[in-house]
């Protein structure tokens, strides 16, 4: 999925200052859009991202350097939060918890792991150095 | 039955009585398919159908008559039963086999059932007709009563049996000065004993019930409009009430069957044989409280009643097997909140037996076994607590594994040798409602391969009834599955096979200041390298963060790693409502606060158009800001002196105090000074789960400090500690740790007893709960922190030594970074755009959550490759 790791370069300050330089890239509607640098996204963390078009997104760079994007609504609350919540993974497949009810989400497909019927949007990522 | 060859004309069954018994009754027959074959004709006396009369009190809790129904709206017409509501039968033809109802419709039967229940017994005392005398059995009586008493301040219920408590919950209730006469020495006298009402008593006195014991009614005086007015006793006293209710027991209705020339007992009670059958009629039935078992008893208990209306249906039906010959009458209730259980031979009247008492008159508490002389459990009366009725009731009938003293102390003071379910037989019935034993749950677990305790409760009906024995199920399902190889988990998740106490003590002992770390190195095999869950990283990140100075981690906590492991509360040092906005709660300490910093309150709150609430810890919560003004708002507050509140981390929260010696004329200590102190001692201090503490002034305790986690009491000598209190939806009061301390000795054992639960407890464990669970109780803690029994005290104090040293305010760290201050923002690629989606509506003069926005349609769900799906 990921053109680039960033995990090979030499030292944590030597990756995240390389991670400045490299944009995060989403798949929306058959092109590629930036949403924002890699170093401004936590390991381990989600941000909320606006599209051009006004839909959120939920951003993920997991603790391996991988990147993720799902919609950015829990649709079992319909608030705008699933960016904020806390990630995991089970067997081996990264998810999302809503920080509302905690509904966990595949961050691959956007399925929710709790109820098969639920699934959000998901987008494909790159990183793009400049 | 001759019925069931019928083909042309089928056979009619006709029901007297739709009551509880009678639903039941008629559920029994649908279930055996009967209505398919016969025409059923029920005749219904109330206006209603049947509906739960056992629940009756809970109208005045907010369920409605319909809500108490029992009946599902289709059941009828599904089944093609023809019901007659408010027509009762006024006579019956045996030699015609007809029934004639109030409204002149005759039915003639092939089979009778009488289920007509029992009436309220009134004794023949003058004035028992005036206006304001009801009785309690119905709907309509309650409605009654409810109409009648808008009109009234005092109440008085004659009888002081089960149903003359529920109806003196009902007055109280309706807000009325309550009082109970009961001609008996005691209250309940069918179910408990003379020290089991005495507890009964007082606790019912202590919620203002006033209770008559003794005493009989000799008359209901009435005023010159012929309504009453005051009761005159039979020691003499009179007794002033606007409203009289008689609950002095029931009678079985058998007034029809009398008439049509069926036998009744001596006392009442259609006879029947163990089908329910009438020896005189082989097609008349009775079932329920009106009719006189086989036995020779009459029960007033549903529960008998609805084996009778199984029996019935089932040699109506033709099947063979179904009888009734007789009931336990244990019962397990909540009257006015107080547990009373009572079962088997609870008054000891077999010949022999002797009996073991435990009285703790401080508590309300009441316990007696009584026993054979070979050891062998009779029954018991259990008040105040009747934890034990689901483990004691089906070891009655044997020896029990422990001596009986063992059995009725409370677990604290117990022998450590708990008794556990493992050691009832498999013939022992576990549920009650449904009769399951021992032996049929254990066989859905090995046989059924049930592994959770909700799939054996699907499986066995055990515990779906009224859920007394979920507790002892849950052992006995969790001990079977390990004698069967089945790990019960006592992991913390699926990152982790150790409990939190077990990784407070690696990150302590080998001073591991990372997640990433603890979990590569300790974690399970198959979650090494991963990306941990959910529920170990906030737990891992309390942990560190409560031995933050001790082990070298950053104080901070959202620093580095540690950003990535926290709730959003945490992460955004406020508190997610639902629709995405925060709350923001500055730390009021003691609940004490300047005119000025009230007035920088209000002014910001108005200025970001906040919606403000006062909240249950004395403090002022603030809703509805956007992450990116929570800087802005938190500048203004630490600029005007204050701190953060932690309202958003599993940390001490506020420290409540009543206003103390300073102003009170009852105050002794000044509460308000020493709430501030331990506030200001305990803040951010992260712990398992929050920590709500309260200092009181005086034995009045207007803070309430007994249901908090550690809660202070002012004495004239000094302070009393009490611990392990909690609100909320399962509440305790706090137990007396230690007595008569002076300040620092108060704080030293705070402080002590604050660390050896953080290093302890469970993951979102409350110190209640802890307490409960920890082995030796709250004797064990009190040995460890105020006698050292382990030796670790001095390790206690310098850990919080450490913590009251490092402490910052999160707020103010987080305000002079710019780096932390970047996650302020509601999007990565947008910071100066506010998120569309967290809008308001006005309410009483504020704002709320729209959430019409938020339910608004979703945006179409795109593919990986970006394009619509099907």
């Amino acid at each position: 999925m990921t053109t680039l790791s960033v995990e090979t370069l030499e030292t944590a300050e030597a990756a995240e200052a390389a991670a400045q330089s490299v944009t995060v890239e989403l798949r929306v509607d058959g092109a590629w859009v930036g949403v924002c640098k890699l170093g401004q996204l936590t390991p381990g963390r989600g941000a909320a991202a606006l599209l051009p078009d006004g839909r959120q997104v939920a951003v993920f760079r997991d603790r391996g350097g991988a990147l993720h994007a799902i919609a950015n609504q829990d649709p079992f609350t319909g608030a705008y939060v699933l960016s904020r919540g806390l990630l995991g993974s089970a067997a081996g497949r990264p998810y999302v918890a809503s920080p509302l009810l905690k509904q966990r989400f595949d961050l691959a497909t956007g399925q929710c792991l709790d109820d098969e019927n639920v699934t959000v949007a998901a987008y494909r990522t790159r990183m793009r150095r400049e | 039955m001759t019925f069931m060859t019928a083909a042309a004309n089928p056979p009619t069954i006709v029901l007297i009585g739709h009551g509880m018994v009678g639903h039941r009754f008629l559920e029994a027959l649908a279930e055996r398919r009967v209505p398919d074959r016969a025409r059923v004709v029920v005749l219904c006396e109330e206006p209603r159908p049947a509906y739960d009369r056992v629940q009756l009190t809970s109208y005045f809790s907010g369920r409605t008559p319909d809500e108490l129904s029992l009946v599902a709206e289709d059941f009828m017409a599904r089944h093609g039963i023809e019901l007659h509501i408010g027509d009762p039968a006024t006579s019956i033809d045996r030699a015609a086999r007809t029934v004639t109802a109030r409204s002149g419709l005759t039915i003639t039967y092939d089979t009778l059932v009488l289920a007509t229940g029992s009436y309220p017994f009134v004794p023949p005392v003058p004035g028992k007709d005036a206006e304001g005398c009801f009785v309690y059995r119905t709907i309509e009586d309650l409605l009654a009563i409810e109409e009648y008493a808008a009109g009234s301040r005092t109440g008085a219920v004659v009888g002081g049996g089960l149903l003359g408590l529920e109806a003196a919950g009902a007055l109280k209730g309706l807000g009325l000065a309550t009082h109970v006469v009961e001609f008996a020495p005691r209250l309940m006298p069918v179910q408990v004993d003379e020290g089991g009402g005495e507890a009964l008593r007082r606790t019912i006195e202590k919620m203002g019930v006033e209770v008559h014991t003794g005493v009989g009614t000799q008359e209901i005086v009435t005023g010159e409009g012929g309504s009453v007015i005051a009761m005159n006793l039979s020691d003499g006293s009179v007794l002033d009430t606007d409203l009289v209710v008689f609950s002095a027991g029931v009678r079985p209705r058998d007034q029809l069957a009398r008439e049509c020339g069926l036998p009744v007992g001596e006392r009442g009670g259609i006879v029947v044989d163990e089908w329910c059958r009438t020896p005189e009629d082989e097609r008349v039935y009775a079932i329920g409280e009106c009719a006189l078992a086989a036995d020779g008893r009459v029960y007033g208990l549903v529960a008998p009643g609805y084996d009778m209306a199984v029996a019935a249906a089932q040699a109506i039906a033709g099947e063979a097997g179904g009888s009734f010959t007789g009931a336990d009458t244990s019962t397990k209730l909540k009257l006015l909140g107080v547990d009373v259980a009572s079962f088997g031979d609870a008054h000891g009247t077999t010949p022999g037996c002797l009996d073991v008492h435990y009285c703790d008159s401080r508590s309300g508490i009441y316990k007696k076994l009584v026993i054979a002389e070979d050891g062998t459990l009779l029954g018991g009366v259990l008040v105040g607590d009747a934890d034990a009725y689901g483990m004691l009731r089906p070891l009655t009938g044997s020896i029990p594994p422990l001596a009986p003293e063992q059995l009725v102390l409370p677990s604290g003071a117990a022998a450590p040798a708990a008794l556990g379910p493992s050691a009832l037989p498999d013939d022992a019935v576990i549920c009650n409602c449904h009769n399951v034993t021992k032996g049929t749950i254990r066989a859905a677990v090995t046989e059924h391969e049930c592994t959770t305790v909700p799939q054996v409760k699907k499986c066995t009906k055990a515990g779906s009834g009224c859920g007394s024995c979920v507790k002892v199920l849950t052992t006995l399902v969790n001990e079977e599955l390990k004698a069967g190889g089945i790990t019960v988990e006592a992991g913390l998740c699926g990152c982790f096979s150790h409990t939190r106490a077990e990784l407070y003590e690696i990150v302590r002992a080998l001073r591991i200041t990372s997640y990433a770390d603890l979990l590569d190195r300790h974690g399970r095999q198959e979650a090494r390298g991963g990306e941990g869950c959910e529920i170990c990283k906030p737990t891992v990140a309390s942990i560190i963060a409560s031995l933050a100075p001790t082990i070298g981690a950053g104080g901070y906590v959202l620093d580095g790693e540690q950003a990535s492991l926290q709730d959003t509360n945490d992460h955004f040092l406020a508190n997610l409502q639902k629709n995405g906005s925060y709350s923001i709660v500055p730390r009021i300490p003691g609940g004490e606060i300047t005119p000025e910093k009230l007035i920088v309150i209000g002014e910001v709150a108005r200025d970001f158009g906040l919606y403000t609430k006062i909240t249950g810890g004395q403090r002022i919560d603030m809703f509805g800001a956007r992450v990116d003004q929570l800087p802005l708002i938190w500048a203004r507050l630490v600029d005007a002196g204050f701190e953060s509140g932690h309202a958003y981390g599993k940390a001490l929260r506020t420290v409540k105090s009543c206003v103390g010696q300073t102003w009170c004329r009852y105050g002794v200590q000044d509460s308000v000074k020493m709430a501030i102190d331990l506030e200001l001692r305990y803040r951010g201090l992260r712990s398992p789960h929050k920590l709500k503490s309260a200092v009181s002034g005086c034995a009045r305790e207007c803070a309430e400090a007994r249901g908090k986690d550690f809660g202070v009491i002012a004495t004239s000598h000094g302070w009393n500690l009490y611990v392990g209190g909690n609100g909320g939806a399962d509440p305790r009061h706090a137990d007396l740790l230690a007595q008569d301390l002076s300040d620092a000795e108060l704080v030293r054992l705070i402080d002590r007893f604050l660390m050896f639960y953080i290093r302890t407890a469970d993951r979102l464990e409350r110190t209640s709960a802890w307490l409960e669970r920890i082995d030796g109780g709250l004797e064990h803690v009190r040995d460890v922190v105020v006698h050292d029994s382990l030796g670790i005290c001095d390790e206690l104090e310098a850990l919080m030594a450490d913590h009251v040293a490092n402490y910052r305010d999160e707020w103010a760290q987080t305000l002079n970074d710019p780096d932390r201050l970047r996650r302020f923002v509601s999007f990565v690629n947008a910071p100066d755009a506010p998120d569309p989606s967290v809008c308001f509506t006005p309410e009483r003069d504020q704002i709320k959550p729209d959430l019409e926005i938020l339910a608004g349609p979703t945006l179409p769900v795109r593919t990986l490759e970006g394009t619509p799906s099907a």
